[in-house]
């Protein structure tokens, strides 16, 4: 076991919020098409309210905290968090689309102890990246301070959603993150957006572009390992947890709601009516969440994945169970492996009309 | 010899155990109770000699000499990672804390 997983096994063990993701706008100064947020100012915890509750997080155990947004660095007193956080000796990383990073910014964040900044970045295209962030320019920025952090000697990763408008632009981006000296990550998951709005899961990748995807050793690594025929579940798999949300991760909006993930948006309490500890450790929410187990699941306990199926129970839950199937994962399960889901069959999807094209496997 | 802990390192206690993590190398490290003692006593003004004997001594119970070559070892093994600041004289305030700079 490496000493990450086993601080996790601990967490786990004491039920202690290991990591925590702390959104603090939902202001953006980009418009992704694919972005599940409103970016209407809801009432964002003040700087105070939110210093309160970095020294609650701290007090519960948290120690590897994202700060996160919309766009972070547009509050004014963005500085000023990380400077507290970091005060209380956080593990900092920064979700940023970057565009406000300049020499004087990166130096900051180096200087504060940052450990790592996510950067969003669709193509190696103007034309394409700008297309989808609706921000003239914003990839000329973001790449200028990908190198000023760079020139800092921060960690830099290159975050690359894929999307039906970018899907033949990910080489292009590995290269150019390749260049700047990034990590790369390639994500497919498009969510819907947190009240429910199904509209964006039409920008998801088709099929053949998973396939293809998913079959590239530069970004699956060990393709056969990746797309290995479903293990056999044993008990330890039908009893095992399903992720870290809401037993060693959890999430903070703005608004101070707290969620068991970003990607995940059951309310489980506010910090602004009780202290983070108290929801953390009572709310029925994530008692519920916590008591899921594969063995459980109604569709998933008889799919021949569920050994190696990624289901995310936020996605779950937008779909409107968060014991059902994640369609998505569902998806990926059936792209790696070229077997059926159970809740494919469910639906009448059968392997052939699905690889076809001739069945969109989508729920919403 | 002196001993502070590093600005660029991220820490947490987890189970009576220290957890750290260096900003530079995101190096992993736990600490067991022993090295959490010195490790929270690290504040660049106390020597380590009298930090071994105020609280891995009388906690541990343990002797003095023996407990400071342990220490010794212990202390280099860090300042190797970045994570553990040692000099022979006192160490200021601000070569320890994350800085804050003015807008």
């Amino acid at each position: 076991m490496s000493l990450m997983a086993d601080v996790n096994a601990r967490a786990l063990a004491l039920g202690i919020p290991i990591s925590a993701q702390l959104d603090i706008t939902y202001r953006c100064n980009e418009r992704c098409e694919h972005c599940y947020l409103d970016h209407d100012d809801k009432g964002e915890l003040s700087i105070a309210e939110i210093k309160a509750l970095l020294n609650q997080l701290a007090e519960a155990g948290v120690l590897f905290l994202t700060i996160s947004g919309g766009e972070p660095l547009l509050r004014q007193d963005f500085f000023d968090i990380v400077a507290h956080a970091r005060s209380l000796l956080f593990n900092v990383k920064i979700k940023s689309n970057a565009v406000m990073i300049r020499q004087k910014e990166a130096q900051r964040l180096k200087n504060l102890g940052v450990e790592q900044v996510q950067i969003s970045i669709y193509s190696d295209r103007p034309e394409v990246h700008d297309g989808i962030t609706k921000l003239p320019g914003s990839l000329k920025r973001s790449i200028a301070a990908i190198r000023f952090l760079k020139s800092q000697g921060l960690k830099v990763t290159m975050a690359n959603v894929l999307m039906r408008q970018n899907m033949d632009h990910h080489l292009g981006v590995r290269e150019l993150a390749r260049e700047l000296g990034a990590n790369y990550t390639l994500d497919p998951t498009i969510t819907p957006m947190m009240d429910g709005n199904p509209s964006t899961l039409r920008m998801r990748a088709p099929t053949r572009v998973l396939q293809e995807t998913f079959r590239d050793p530069a970004v699956v690594g060990n393709v056969e390992e990746f797309c290995a025929p479903p293990l056999a579940a044993d008990d330890d798999v039908m009893d095992g947890l399903p992720c870290s949300a809401g037993h060693t991760a959890c999430y903070v909006s703005p608004y101070g709601d707290v969620y068991p993930c970003v990607q995940f948006p059951l309310p489980c309490g506010n910090v602004r009516r009780q202290r983070f500890i108290d929801i953390w450790k009572d709310s029925p929410q994530l008692k519920e969440v916590r008591a899921i187990r594969a063995r459980d699941l109604p569709t998933c306990s008889s799919c021949t994945h569920v050994a190696s199926c990624t289901r995310c129970p936020g996605l779950a839950y937008m779909e409107g169970d968060m014991h059902g199937p994640s369609t998505a994962d569902c998806e990926k399960a059936f792209v790696r492996t070229g077997i059926p889901t159970a809740n494919m069959l469910a639906r009448g999807i059968n392997a052939a009309a699905a690889l076809a094209g001739l069945v969109q496997i989508r729920l919403l | 010899m002196y001993i502070a802990r590093s600005s660029a390192i991220a820490s947490r206690n987890l189970g009576g155990e220290t957890i750290v993590m260096s900003a530079v190398d995101s190096t992993l490290f736990t600490l067991n109770p022993v090295a959490t003692a010195i490790w929270e006593s690290a504040d660049g003004t106390t020597p380590l000699r009298d930090i071994v004997e105020r609280r891995v001594c009388r906690d541990f119970e343990v002797d003095a000499d023996a407990a400071y070559q342990d220490a010794s070892s212990f202390v280099q093994e860090l300042a190797q990672h970045g994570i553990l600041l040692v000099s022979p004289d006192p160490i200021g305030e601000s070569a320890k804390l994350p800085q804050q700079e003015p807008r």
